[in-house]
């Protein structure tokens, strides 16, 4: 048993002296995260890094203004005058509201079978990087560059508020990446593999260092024998997996409650309505075992659940955290999320995932004539407004004939969320999921998003071929 | 708390140096300000003191890091035993080192003057006033603005200090302070949203007008716009965009980059890889710039770096690193996070201006595509292979003024294609935020994917 980051008794002091001065809710978010990185490059270690940082968040809440501070200083009078600065900037009356004594914390300890990353010896962490580097290196002389990196950060937090609540998390996570350039007559190219969990080291019982350097090398191989993309609208089927960054700017950012409660989502008004193919059901789920966007409690305290966004193809609830979920009067739905204590909570993805359909995947290919086989993507981008977003993808072929031919050079696709919803044609019976980092507005959050093997009937192809 | 205070932190880190060993401390302080605004009210204000340090150390030719976002004296000393720690777990790298006096000796750091004292005091209540009449403003702009997105004001005063034990040392402070609004505009047609910012060392360098006038022109002019079918077409890039895709084509001048062989331009130093008029540069010693600095990440002073001089590529950027690996000596081009190694970067690139303003450009580009804003430029565009491809949406120009509006378009090349492809360069140069400056910039063919 760990001690809590903050005795109860100067969390509920400085949520008094918030509320005091005025506000409608108060908050202290409290953090301390240990971090670990290593960069295995040009065949040996180069930078290893141990990083630290704690600190608390301090929020008030008064009518729609949030007035936030954060400090390094954990102390007593550190905490109370970071309250005092929040309380002034949500400034004025109202020095009635009372804070509801702390309920009993409900804590969330680490699992028994977690390796922490602290338990595990350095040179380990080394050697991993090694063997990826090693095993890229030897799948083709054609291979001229690795960068092979670990990080894994142990994040405790406490959140206490005003309404009495009392939650702590200790998150693990661990992640290992490399990037391989490859090079032959046409030029360079660049593959890549990233695997994340919210886990300790045991994450390698599951991805070989071995396995996850030869995936990036066989990437950067197969493009060095790619084609130029070809540009123009066609049929585009997403491998399991690879698509779930699709939905996660398609839609996913537009079903977040802040950009509806500013009228600023394609999706605002359409509860209730159909706005996806019937063969459609997305869920974000953040207690979903140990996937990366995995949580125990949101970052405001909340159980992290599982929502179901879209089913059948009907749009039947958004994405929630306090300060919204307080605006419609509802209970908030474990989506609030910061990327650390000097940042405030807003609703955020966790584990995205369209569920599984009924197609046999190779039957989905064979069904298209010319087309686009998408197997990696490389993140994408969307305006919440508008709908229109965009993906790059980093590994895809061309089906020609219902046959996955030729490898293309890398190209973005382009399409606007609600049309490409009601484009899908086919969902396949097989699942996988696909680790990212989501960036708003200036945050970064771990997300995993997933699919089955997808049919979009027809996407615009950004390519440089005729 | 003033910059010595950092100074002294970072020098008693650095005076821990044991017989055989380098320790260097970076350490940097941030009172910032932030205020959204929605609906008439302010939606969030945050203020905040931040602080940091990064510590390194290199023993035997071995290199170790550690960082903590605190300068409370046990986390400082936790910090450098995990630095000299993990100095233990490194390779052996004869580059590896401290910047030494012998590389700073000769060059003096440029005369820059980027701290405005009086936006420290300024009150709270001013900047909230800012941000709300940008809002009303930019709803005001146009009857078709249906709803301002967000419109803010964000300030930071930023500190930073670095000393190693071979007896270098820098101290620089700077202010900086920004505006912006996003409006969304619907006709009927559809919504469609756009941005106005404003940057500058302090409020009297924004000229907060014209953020709501830019931010109504850019979503209203794109009202209605469609996909169009796809074609070979010449491209005019807006300075927003075209400072994106500079600091993507920064990588491939990076000297780590090129000694790594992943760099697009490794080997070509005196080949033409741009139009014969491209003149490309980063001057950090250009107070205009919002990234300009006496120091760069390793303590030396900055000095005017050309990257492309009449289209012919120069060199590389370097900082002690792969300036002593390469035999090519830092260029003074280290860039610094607490939590990594330096790396190297630019810091204020931009591309020489041309004679001719963007009006002037539209008139004699013939049928051309003009891009307003990119999107997906990190996912669809590898700047070691060069591939770029971006979603788009902007306005065909013909006759030299804008016709349709266009969105839910591609548009392709390679960055070495685009640099030789330039046509011409606006005489708008733009100072932005960030490490690159924008102007109009005419490329003569891409291929746009649509409808």
């Amino acid at each position: 048993m760990t001690a809590p980051l903050i005795e109860s008794d100067v969390l509920q002091a400085t949520l008094d002296h918030a509320l005091s001065l005025g506000g409608d809710f108060a908050e202290v978010f409290v953090e301390d995260r240990r971090s670990s990185n290593g960069r295995f490059d040009d065949g040996r270690i180069e930078e290893l890094v141990s990083g630290r940082d704690r600190g608390a968040g301090l929020r008030v809440v008064r009518g729609d203004t949030t007035g936030f501070a954060h400090t390094a200083d954990l102390s007593r009078a550190g905490l109370l005058q970071a309250a005092e600065a929040a309380a002034g900037a949500a400034r004025g009356g109202n020095s009635g509201t009372n804070t509801v004594a702390l309920h009993a914390a409900a804590t969330h300890p680490i699992e028994n079978d977690i390796v922490l990353p602290e338990t595990v010896e350095k040179r380990r962490k080394v050697e991993l990087l090694a063997r990826a580097d090693e095993a890229a290196r030897a799948t083709a002389s054609a291979v001229t560059s690795v960068t092979a990196s670990y990080a894994d950060a142990r994040r405790r937090i406490l959140v206490a508020n005003s309404d009495g609540l009392l939650a702590d998390d200790d998150r693990v996570r661990t992640r290992m990446s490399v990037q391989v350039v490859a090079t032959g007559d046409t030029g360079m190219q660049t593959g890549y593999e990233a695997p994340g969990r919210t886990m300790g080291f045991e994450l390698f019982d599951t991805f070989a260092p071995e396995e996850v350097g030869r995936r990036a090398a066989r990437r950067a191989l197969t493009l060095l024998e790619a084609v130029p993309a070809p540009s123009g609208r066609l049929p585009v089927v997403l491998k399991r997996g690879a698509g779930g960054v699709l939905f996660h700017e398609a839609c996913g950012h537009g079903l977040e409650a802040d950009h509806i409660l500013k009228d600023a989502s394609v999706f605002k008004g359409q509860m209730g309505t159909q706005v996806a193919s019937p063969l459609v059901t997305l869920v974000d789920d953040g207690g979903y075992a140990r996937e990366w966007g995995t949580l125990a409690i949101d970052d405001e305290g909340h159980p992290a659940q599982r929502n179901v966004l879209i089913e059948d193809g009907i749009l039947t609830d958004f994405m929630w955290d306090v300060v919204r979920a307080r605006k419609e009067g509802r209970a908030p739905s474990g989506n609030g999320r910061r990327e650390s204590y000097r940042h405030l909570p807003m609703p955020r993805m966790t584990n995205t995932f369209v569920l599984e359909g009924e197609s046999d995947p190779d039957d989905i290919i064979r069904g298209v004539d010319f087309g686009i086989y998408a197997v990696q993507l490389g993140g994408g981008q969307v305006d919440p407004a508008t709908g229109d977003f965009v993906f790059g993808i980093t590994e895809a072929y061309l089906i020609e004939k219902g046959e996955v031919t030729r490898p293309i050079r890398a190209a973005q696709l382009i399409g606007n969320g609600p049309e490409v919803l009601r484009m899908v044609d086919a969902v396949g019976n097989d699942f996988e999921t696909w680790t990212g980092m989501c960036g708003k507005q200036g945050q970064s959050v771990p997300v995993s998003s997933g699919q089955p093997t997808v049919l979009v009937r027809e996407m615009t192809v950004g390519g440089t071929a005729a | 708390m003033s910059s010595p205070e950092l100074l002294d932190i970072a020098r008693s880190v650095a005076a821990t140096a044991r017989e055989g060993e380098q320790v260097e401390a970076y350490v940097v302080r941030t009172r910032e300000t932030d205020v959204e605004v929605f609906d008439g009210a302010v939606e969030s204000l945050t203020t905040a003191s931040v602080e940091g340090i990064g510590i390194r150390v290199i023993a035997g030719q071995r290199q170790g890091l550690a960082w903590a976002g605190s300068l409370a004296p046990d986390v400082i000393d936790e910090s450098l035993k995990e630095a000299r720690d993990n100095a233990g777990f490194g390779e052996p790298d004869e580059w590896y080192g401290l910047a030494s006096p012998a590389e700073v000796d000769g060059f003096e750091a440029p005369a820059l003057d980027l701290w405005r004292e009086e936006l420290a005091s300024v009150p709270t209540e001013e900047k909230v006033r800012i941000a709300l009449e940008l809002e009303r403003a930019t709803k005001a702009a146009d009857p078709r603005i249906r709803n301002v997105e967000s419109a803010s004001y964000g300030d930071a005063l930023s500190e930073s200090a670095l000393a190693n034990s071979l007896g270098v040392e820098s101290n620089t402070r700077r202010t900086t302070c920004s505006a912006s609004a996003v409006a969304l505009a619907d006709d009927g047609s559809g919504t469609q949203s756009g941005y106005g910012f404003v940057a500058g060392r302090t409020l009297s360098d924004l000229d907060l007008d014209s953020i709501p006038r830019d931010a109504a022109i850019r979503a209203c002019r794109l009202l209605g716009a469609k996909p169009v079918p796809g074609r070979r077409i010449a491209v005019i890039l807006d300075p927003l965009v075209t400072r994106s895709v500079l600091g993507i084509l920064s990588t491939a001048f990076n000297g780590e980059s090129m000694l790594k062989g992943r760099s697009l331009f490794a080997g070509r130093s005196g080949e033409k890889v741009a139009a014969p008029f491209v003149q490309l540069i980063d001057d950090p010693t250009d107070a205009r710039a919002l990234g300009a600095s006496q120091y760069d990440g390793d303590g030396i002073p900055t000095r005017r770096n050309a990257l492309i001089v009449d289209g012919v590529m120069q060199g590389f950027l370097h900082n002690v690193y792969t300036g002593r690996r390469s035999g090519e000596g830092t260029t003074a081009s280290a860039t610094r996070g607490l939590g990594s190694t330096p790396g190297v970067g630019v810091r204020a690139l931009r591309l020489e201006p041309g004679p001719r303003t963007p009006e002037a450009i539209m008139s004699r580009a013939g049928e051309a595509l003009y891009v307003q804003s990119v999107s997906g430029l990190h996912s669809g565009t590898n700047p070691i292979s060069g591939d770029f491809s971006v979603g788009a949406d902007g306005l065909m120009v013909r006759d030299g003024v804008f016709a349709e509006p266009v969105r839910e378009i591609t548009i392709a090349s390679t960055l070495q294609r685009m640099l030789l492809d330039i046509t011409d360069i606006g005489s708008d140069l733009t100072f932005l935020p960030g490490a690159v400056a924008g102007m109009t910039v005419l490329i003569g063919e891409m291929t746009m994917s649509g409808a």
